[in-house]
């Protein structure tokens, strides 16, 4: 259960150095849910803890997974990728729109057009 | 409750950070990357809160609990953080101990203090208490953030 690595002990010095995300912000956002009446200390640590991992986990996924290593930039279009290719990220897809051109926006707009002409 | 919208956003310094820990050094991220990631925490947030609250309202509980949080992650498929996770809460548990017996053995020391400083004499006793005061107003803020339910 408690396997430590070296990095992990040093963290034992303080509960402040476990997490560096604000509770109190993470708190808010978790009581805009309408339906949340209380939230136990526990769960909001583990909520902020996980939140961490998260970032921590999408910027890597989106990174590893993108194909422009050249610039070594990780770009919109890497994360916007990853919501739309990888199953546990799919949640993302309503903020993390893939971006298109207007000219092909366009363009797809007339083929559509063009199949309801068909009719 | 939350006045503006910006309330619901992430402090970016904080975001920028973690990003740049997990990422290999050298890496740059774009300003729309950073922006994005910081939303799509908060939609984490919202979403594993959103789960964790259904499986505490199956429970016919009011109040969430580490169980449910750790049942949503399971939920959301990050099963990958269940580790790393309760492994903080152990050591997040274990620190808010030592530090509520920290503070208890204060609270003991000074009584014990009261009852033998009455016995001595005035001018030794004020730069004493004086001290106290100020131990007693670095641990304050952090003892609030316990009391979280409401």
């Amino acid at each position: 259960m408690s396997q430590s690595t070296p990095d992990k002990d040093n963290q034992t010095s303080g509960a402040k150095k476990t997490i560096s995300l604000p509770i109190s912000r993470v708190r808010l956002i978790m009581k805009s849910s309408p339906d949340v009446s209380s939230i136990n200390q526990d769960a909001l640590f583990l909520t902020t803890k996980a939140t961490e991992l998260f970032v921590q986990h999408l910027a890597l996924t989106s990174f590893t997974n993108s194909s422009g290593g050249e610039t070594n930039t990780l770009e919109y279009s890497d994360l916007a990728k990853t919501a739309e290719t990888i199953d546990t990220f799919h949640f993302l897809t309503d903020i993390l729109p893939k971006k298109i051109l207007a000219r092909d926006y366009l363009k797809s707009l007339e083929q559509m057009q063009d199949e309801d002409a068909d009719f | 409750m939350a006045e503006r919208p910006e309330d619901l956003n992430l402090p970016n310094a904080v975001i920028t950070r973690i990003i740049k820990e997990a990422l290999p050094d050298g890496v740059n991220v774009s300003k729309e990357a950073r922006r994005a990631i910081s939303q799509a925490a908060s939609v984490f947030v919202l979403y594993a809160t959103s789960c964790a609250n259904n499986f505490a309202m199956k429970a016919k509980r009011k109040t969430l609990n580490a169980g449910d949080v750790l049942a949503a992650m399971e939920e959301m498929e990050f099963q990958r953080f269940m580790e790393p996770l309760r492994e903080a809460l152990e050591v997040y548990k274990k620190d808010q101990k030592g530090k509520k017996e920290v503070s208890e053995q204060k609270r003991k020391d000074k009584e014990k203090k009261i009852d033998t400083d009455s016995s001595k004499c005035r001018e030794e006793e004020e730069p004493e208490e004086e001290e106290e005061e100020q131990q007693r107003m670095e641990e304050e803020p952090e003892e609030e953030e316990e009391e979280v339910e409401n």
